[in-house]
Parts: C-alpha cells; structure tokens; sequence
C-alpha cells in the first residue's frame, strides 16, 4: 500500500488495522498477528526517547507490575514471564522503573546511546535498608 | 462472557488491542486506562471517540492504534454515536441479519474531561436518559490538554491553566470542580464509579461490570497529565498514588442511582498538601499569601469524605 499526501486523502478514510477482517485477533498473540501496514504496530517511536530502560533478568520475579502500567504496550510479556523491552514502542517515559518493585530494581534506566551488556555489567548492588 | 481475572500474572497473558507508537506524551495516564479496557474482555468492541487527546494521538494518519472497530467523531458527540451503533445493532439483531448474532458485542464511548463535562455535555445526558446498553469512559485529566491547557469545568480550584494563569493578581481557577459522578448517578444510570490508573483490579473489576451492565453506565477515570498537571513523566503511578491516598479522587461507585459503595479505602490517609507539592500548576498555592487556599481544600476534601461515609451507611 502506498501512503497518500495529505491533499490525496478522501474525507472519511479508513484505516485497517489487519490485511484481512479478522474477528479473533483476542485469542492471537501480537507476533501471530496479520497486521496492515497501516496499524501503529508497524511504526516506530524510538527516536523520541533518551532514556531508555534495560531489563536484567536476574533480579525479575515477574509480578508484572510493569506490564500493566506501560502506557505504550512496550513491555512484552508471554506466559506470565516478563520476556523484554519493545525498543521500537519505548518512549522512555520511565513508569516501569518506577513500579518495579524488587531491591535491586530490575529494570533501570540508562542513556539512550549505552551499550545493553555494558549496562547489565555494571547493574548497582543491592541497596541495604536504612535502619 | 466476561474474562476472569484473578491476578496479575493471569491478567498479563491477555493479549494487547491497544498497540504502541501512539504519539501520546510519554508518561501519559490515557494509554493506562484504554489498555485495561480492552484488555479486560474478549468481547467484540465498538469504540466511538470524542476529539481529544486520545482521539488525535491514537489515528494520526497513516496510523491507527486501535485493534477494535474505532470511530472519530466530532467533540461532543461521542456518546451520540455509540448509542447510534448500539441502536443499529439491536434493529439487525432483530430483524435476523446479523451475521453471528449469539456474539457479544459492547459499545463503548471515550471522551476527555472537556468532552463530557463541558461540550458534549447535553448528549451525553440524552444517551443516558434513552437508556441505551453502552458504556461511557471519561478521561479526566482536568483541563484541555490537546489545545494547550486550557481550564474546563473539571479543572481544580486552585489550578494554573493557560486562560486562569496563576500571578500576582489570582490564584489561578477560581471554581470548584464539578460533581460530574452525582450528576450521572442522579440521571437514574445503573451502574456510575470511579477509576484511577494506580489501582488496577479495582479498575478491572469496575469495567468488567460496567460492560456486564444492562443499560448506560458512566466511568469517570482520573488520568494525571504529565504535561498539564507538571510532574515528570515517570511519577504518573506515584501521583496517581497521591490522588487515591489524598481522597482527592475517592474510588466508588454508585448502583441504580442511589446505592453507593466506596470500593477503596486508603490505610494512611495522607493530606491533600502533599498530594498538591508534587505538581507544578499548584506551586504558587505554596507562598504565604495563597497558603489558606490548602486549609480550604483539605476541608472540602474532608466535607466530601464525610458525605460519601455517610451515603454508604445509610445506603441512598
């Protein structure tokens, strides 16, 4: 499909979100999805953040916290596990730092331009409670 | 058939109708919220969208972000067409032209604050009186923020909006808020609650009853504004906390118009001041000349406390 110019568009336009009319995409996980080019899905904010979060799964007991307050869907999650970050969807807003709620944080924010094993090398220690 | 959820694990294996790469603020408690809708049932799902932020954010061409069937529709008038739909489907369904007419479909409205308190006001009421079955969400982020934060009938007494700007003259808005909860109830609507973005099974629950609802059913859901409310983008759970905790934005809903429940009750009450501290539209509340403004506030949020205690013991 090519995308029109905004002078091209007709008044009403519609945009599908799947390349067929599909009833049952709630029992179909994302990556199964036959999705148009037109969906949001195929596009990317990436560029927007500066910040971006790292995953450690070491410290993560899957509770899924973040799961539920991203705002952008970019937490991917299959099977109760926590799997990753979507880098494509990210905005870096920093909400699933935040809820995480595990000593050390599983999740962290570091700059956009830092290497992910670097990052995960150097994850901080355990902070002791103060007494 | 209204999916069961019992926790959160079980509940992050639904899999997601509201797609990244929206352009919505980051941070932006809107997504929050329209996510858990459509994650909290596998129903077929008719959304009517009033201009707002999330209508303008979520179907930038050539994108849409919605897995459901979604309209844009003018400011006012989102609730219009959802019972315009509801209405439709009930004539097919009668006539026998539907195609799998034993499939549940529910019909769902969204509208920002300024679209439900202010202008589509009026239609929202008349949805509601006509009783159809179909459920209105309004996201409450107390001003307009699509257009640059302007104040709306929702916004705070004590805000700082673009057209009642804080200074050395005001204090900011100058109005209450508007009970649009009892407003709603006092139309006769089965089922009216409300929602924060923080307290995510009350939310579930709430909206898994509202879609299971006979008739019109009306949430209004408090949603913090990175950008209006001025907090950075990553404190929207914590704010949203603040609110809960403050009873700023006290969670309950009301059955059949008068049966109120309060579905959350904070253990450590929190005052309302530190709940106004984190935000900057209410930073100039904090000098010395605008301090009685706080004081004023903590009573009206205790007034309002008090009220709704009472409207659940007595059960009217």
């Amino acid at each position: 499909m090519e995308f029109l110019g905004w002078d091209q568009v007709e008044a009403g336009a519609v945009l599908p979100s799947f390349e067929k009319v599909s009833c049952d995409i709630v029992d179909l996980k994302q990556e199964d999805r036959d999705y148009a080019k037109t969906n949001s899905y195929t596009a990317s904010v990436a560029d927007w953040r500066v910040f971006k979060p790292v995953f450690n799964r070491d410290t993560c007991i899957d509770c899924q916290n973040c799961w539920v307050f991203c705002p952008d869907t970019a937490i991917i999650s299959r099977d109760k596990k926590m799997v990753g970050i979507d880098y494509d969807h990210c905005k870096g807003c920093g909400i699933c730092v935040e809820v995480c709620p595990t000593n050390q944080k599983s999740l962290l924010m570091f700059g956009e331009n830092e290497d992910n094993d670097i990052a995960l090398a150097n994850w901080p220690e355990k902070t002791k409670k103060e007494k | 058939m209204s999916k069961i959820i019992k926790n959160l694990k079980q509940f992050s294996t639904s899999n997601d109708r509201f797609e990244g790469a929206h352009l919505l603020c980051p941070g932006c408690a809107h997504s929050i919220i329209v996510r858990e809708l459509l994650n909290c049932t596998d129903d077929n799902l008719v959304i009517a969208n009033a201009t707002g932020c999330l209508e303008v954010c979520t179907a930038v061409y050539p994108h849409t972000s919605w897995d459901a069937s979604w309209i844009h529709i003018g400011f006012e008038n989102a609730s219009t067409a959802a019972t315009g739909a509801e209405a439709m489907y009930k004539a097919l369904k009668n006539k026998g032209r539907l195609k799998d007419p034993d499939k549940p479909v529910k019909f769902v409205a969204f509208g920002g604050d300024g679209a439900t308190y202010d202008i589509g006001f009026q239609f929202l009421s008349g949805a509601v009186e006509r009783g159809h079955d179909f459920t209105y969400i309004c996201l409450d982020n107390e001003v307009y923020a699509n257009t640059g934060g302007q104040r709306s009938s929702s916004t705070p007494i004590g805000a700082s909006t673009t057209t009642t700007p804080a200074g050395r003259v005001s204090y900011g808005n100058k109005k209450m808020k508007k009970d649009i909860v009892a407003i709603m109830a006092s139309h006769g609507a089965p089922y009216v609650a409300q929602v924060a973005p923080n307290k995510w099974k009350d939310m579930v629950k709430k909206y898994q009853k509202a879609l299971a609802t006979e008739g019109p059913v009306f949430i209004n859901a408090m949603s913090a504004c990175t950008t209006e409310w001025k907090f950075p983008s990553n404190e929207t759970i914590e704010v949203s906390d603040l609110a809960t905790d403050s009873l700023v934005f006290p969670l309950y809903e009301i059955e059949d118009g008068h049966k109120l429940t309060i579905t959350y009750r904070p253990r450590n009450i929190i005052p309302v001041r530190d709940y106004l501290g984190v935000q900057g539209r209410f930073k100039h509340l904090f000098k010395k000349e605008n301090e009685y403004l706080i004081d004023e506030m903590q009573k009206t949020v205790n007034a309002k406390w008090e009220l709704l205690q009472k409207r659940e013991e007595a059960g009217v």
